[in-house]
């Protein structure tokens, strides 16, 4: 079933002018994308494929709405608190830039796909690659600028906090939220910069083209939803 | 076989069915044989993306977590045998002595008889909730089944699948390791601040395993529900599929949705105990009861992550030993998905003594909401029975126990449910005695329907039927004497979760304890019983009830790639009334008569 599939050839191989590198037409890895046996065609395993993202992805904002639940529910409980926490201890620039640039990168790496099926191999790379650096960018802002002077200055959560200069009793408890929901949003951060280093390795070997981009999509599905997460957390933790 | 069939063979009323004489093809081997070498056969199981094997390593554990978990409780109810007394200054009828244990700093700790069966219980639950009930039928049986009764090849993502089996066993080792490594005492629920502030065991690596397993959990819904959505066999549409589908499609979405849930409460709550976070310590401004909440999310819809697969084997069991077209399939199969639904809107209904009343007030009401779709199910099991041509065979009788049991723990739920009637009820012997009617009636009991079953296809023996139906009224017998008796020290007054009692409850603790030894008899009976049958069972032929579901139009056991062509949907799972049975001797399932003229089916 599946060699019938793959058989039928793709989109716009003869057509020149795509940019890009354009070889002859056996060779190429993009335009012979594996079909495991176990699906009837192409069409059907990259569904399956993306169906199966969009599930993990629910369960990732599952997992998220624990942080923003107890947010809520302590917001709700001590807000002269959570205000004065939120104005004293995170910079509200720092945010917005971090802001700033994950919305770039969830640009850059939706172009990348764009790239993929337009069979443009080099900006494949040119979009990986930024959206990479924007990511490392916010990790290192994240570390430097914010993670080490504030384990300097002792906010830190509840069990570990030091700070002498803190007005309310539930500060720490900011903190201890501000810690743990930034911290695994950082990991996701982490997480998927190893990803889409993964995938920009893959392009150098041209697995991506207009038949077969099915795992750039699903890495840039997850890297919308880590900055969706941020775009949650950035006014929540900095501005209000 | 010179002629190849292209379809699969079912022959129709009219038609002259086409049989498969023996075991006509054999370019591909038993899903089961041996490779060429004892370790290229133990290779092929490790690195194995077999849904069928996945399934048996899947079986294999849960029913070892099963055994595990059932030898605390029988010690539980050994404990239970006499109550703690002084005598003489001397305490009387303790199973567990004091016990010292010496750190390697030499320093030491001792632990009361009283704190051991603490760890016991929460061995026995979190064990039994864990790594037996929630995976024992999807993950097993429904891994199994689930791509064979869609007419797929398959699951969706098949190294998902073994990464979830992996995962699964690594949670399973940390749990078993945190028992080892001084035990956990907080009850299987790890509320706060039991679990946060005044536990000394090893909960952190207890709560941590609970994390694991969750992603296995995840990824076996993941799964399941891209293979329904995907892999339905050309023709099959969403109302051919088999009601075990449909049960277990509920599930997987639950396992989806429910799951994460769980995953950042204990991982909160790992975060709490290390590092001392303060979001559930009211002495830093926390709140404990937010983790019941969080909780609760979770482990409320977890009960039907357990009973829903358990109703779609009864549906399965009931329709093929009673030869009779499912009685309201839709309404079965809609009633899967709207416990699904209701099970994330009642978790309140746990928290009645520690919420507010308008909160209790209006998860009472939902609660109730969820007898309506059970009992849908369960009146048309019973309407299904009803003429039907019943075959008292093992399968059939555990569906019988089970509507006997599951209705009886159904309807203990609504006193619970109803707000004066808890706050008597609540944290006594009777919510014991209502959940293990649900489980163990519901659940577990499905799971041996189930088992028994399938076991023919599975590993290609039948079993012993007598021995099979003696355990079943073994585990009849020993579970209503068990648990029935609860029921009324529960509304004595008798609380969960205590070592010792007033001598007044002593007769009904006897009896009860002596019920799990019956209990238990019944289990090990079938324990027995299958494993003879491995070693000296008949041979089971492909199609032993006469099925019409899709795993039985297959060899036993399957093949490795499950069919040798791929199937088309051509029958209902349920036409018992029109369809010979695949794979079938001539004459060996007769349809039923013609009507008469102008008479109607029901």
């Amino acid at each position: 079933m599946s060699s019938i599939q793959i058989g039928q050839g793709g989109h716009g191989h003869g057509s020149p002018g795509h940019g890009g590198r354009q070889r002859s037409f056996e060779g190429l890895p993009h335009e012979h994308p594996k079909v495991a046996s176990h699906f009837r065609s192409l069409e059907d395993q990259n569904d399956a494929g993306k169906l199966g993202m969009w599930l993990f992805l629910t369960t990732e904002v599952l997992l998220f709405a624990g942080f923003f639940c107890s947010y809520a529910v302590f917001r709700m409980l001590y807000p002269a608190a959570f205000h004065n926490a939120s104005h004293h201890y995170l910079s509200w620039k720092i945010g917005f830039a971090n802001t700033v640039v994950l919305l770039l990168s969830s640009w850059t790496v939706a172009m990348a796909i764009r790239s993929a099926q337009l069979n443009q191999q080099v900006r494949i790379r040119l979009y990986l690659l930024i959206t990479i650096l924007c990511g490392l960018f916010f990790l290192i802002v994240k570390i430097g600028w914010e993670y080490i002077p504030k384990i300097q200055k002792g906010e830190l959560p509840m069990g570990l906090y030091s700070y002498v200069h803190g007005e309310f009793d539930q500060e720490p408890l900011f903190l201890s939220i501000y810690w743990v929901a930034t911290a695994t949003h950082g990991l996701h951060v982490l997480i998927g910069v190893l990803l889409l280093s993964w995938l920009l390795w893959r392009s150098t070997k041209l697995h991506f083209g207009p038949r077969s981009y099915l795992a750039l999509e699903n890495v840039g599905l997850y890297w919308h939803l880590v900055d969706l997460i941020w775009i949650f957390l950035f006014p929540l933790l900095y501005l209000i | 076989m010179s002629s190849i069939p292209n379809k699969p063979i079912a022959g129709h009323r009219g038609h002259a069915p086409e049989i498969h004489a023996g075991h006509g093809h054999h370019d591909e081997g038993s899903f089961l044989a041996p490779k060429e070498s004892l370790a290229k056969t133990v290779m092929s199981w490790v690195w194995t993306i077999d849904h069928k094997k996945i399934g048996v390593m899947y079986m294999v554990a849960t029913l070892f977590a099963f055994l595990l978990g059932g030898l605390a409780a029988l010690a539980l109810r050994l404990e239970l045998l006499e109550p703690n007394i002084l005598v003489n200054g001397k305490m009387t009828g303790q199973l567990f002595g004091d016990l010292t244990l010496t750190r390697a700093d030499g320093s030491s700790t001792t632990i009361t008889g009283n704190n051991i069966y603490n760890r016991l219980y929460t061995l026995h639950g979190a064990i039994m909730v864990f790594l037996f009930i929630i995976p024992a039928i999807p993950a097993a049986l429904g891994n199994f089944f689930l791509p064979l009764m869609l007419g797929a090849k398959d699951v969706a993502f098949p190294r998902l699948n073994l990464l979830s089996w992996y995962v699964y066993v690594a949670g399973g080792v940390m749990a078993v390791a945190s028992i080892v490594m001084g035990g956990v005492e907080t009850g299987w629920t790890f509320y706060t601040p039991y679990s946060s502030t005044t536990s000394y065991g090893a909960t952190t690596l207890m709560i941590l395993s609970v994390f694991v397993l969750g992603f296995s959990s995840i990824f076996t819904g993941i799964n399941f529900v891209v293979t329904v959505h995907k892999l339905r066999m050309p023709g099959m549409g969403w109302f051919d599929m088999p009601l075990f589908v449909w049960a277990t499609y509920a599930t997987a979405i639950i396992q989806v949705l429910a799951t994460p849930v769980i995953g950042i409460t204990v991982l909160l709550l790992a975060i709490e105990r290390v590092f001392h976070i303060g979001i559930f310590d009211p002495a830093l401004g926390g709140d404990p009861v937010l983790f019941q909440h969080f909780f609760w999310f979770y482990s409320h819809p977890a009960v039907y992550i357990m009973i829903l697969p358990g109703m779609g084997i009864i549906s399965e069991v009931i329709a093929t030993h009673a030869r009779k077209k499912i009685f309201g399939y839709k309404g079965v199969a809609f009633s899967s998905i709207a416990i699904a639904a209701i099970s994330f809107l009642v978790w309140g209904h746990h928290m009645f003594t520690s919420q507010g009343e308008v909160a209790s007030v209006i998860f009472s009401a939902i609660t109730f909401l969820v007898a309506i779709p059970t009992a849908i199910k369960v009146f048309a099991w019973v309407a299904t029975l009803y003429k039907g041509s019943i075959a008292w065979n093992t399968p059939m009788l555990y569906a019988l126990v089970f509507l006997f049991t599951f209705t009886i723990g159904g309807l203990t739920g609504p006193p619970l449910a109803v707000l004066s009637a808890d706050l008597h009820l609540h944290d006594t012997y009777f919510v014991v005695a209502h959940f293990h009617y649900v489980m163990m009636g519901g659940t577990v009991m499905a799971l041996l329907a189930g088992l028994h079953h399938w076991w023919p296809k599975m590993f290609g023996r039948m079993y012993n039927e007598n021995a099979a139906r003696l355990g079943c009224l073994l585990v009849f017998i020993g579970f209503n004497v068990t648990f029935f008796t609860q029921f009324y020290l529960g509304l004595h007054g008798m609380p969960r979760r205590y070592a010792t009692y007033v001598p007044e409850f002593q007769t009904g603790h006897q009896i009860s304890t002596v019920g799990s030894w019956i209990l238990a008899a019944g289990l090990f009976t079938h324990m027995f019983t299958f494993l003879a049958s491995l070693f000296g069972g008949r041979k089971a032929p492909d199609n032993p009830w006469g099925s019409l579901t899709m795993e039985w139009d297959t060899e036993t056991p399957p093949i490795e790639h499950n069919f040798h062509h791929e199937p088309v949907w051509t029958h209902g799972a349920y036409d018992y009334d029109d369809t010979i049975p695949p794979r079938t001797r001539e004459g060996e399932w007769p349809l039923p008569p013609p009507l008469p003229a102008g008479a109607k089916a029901h």
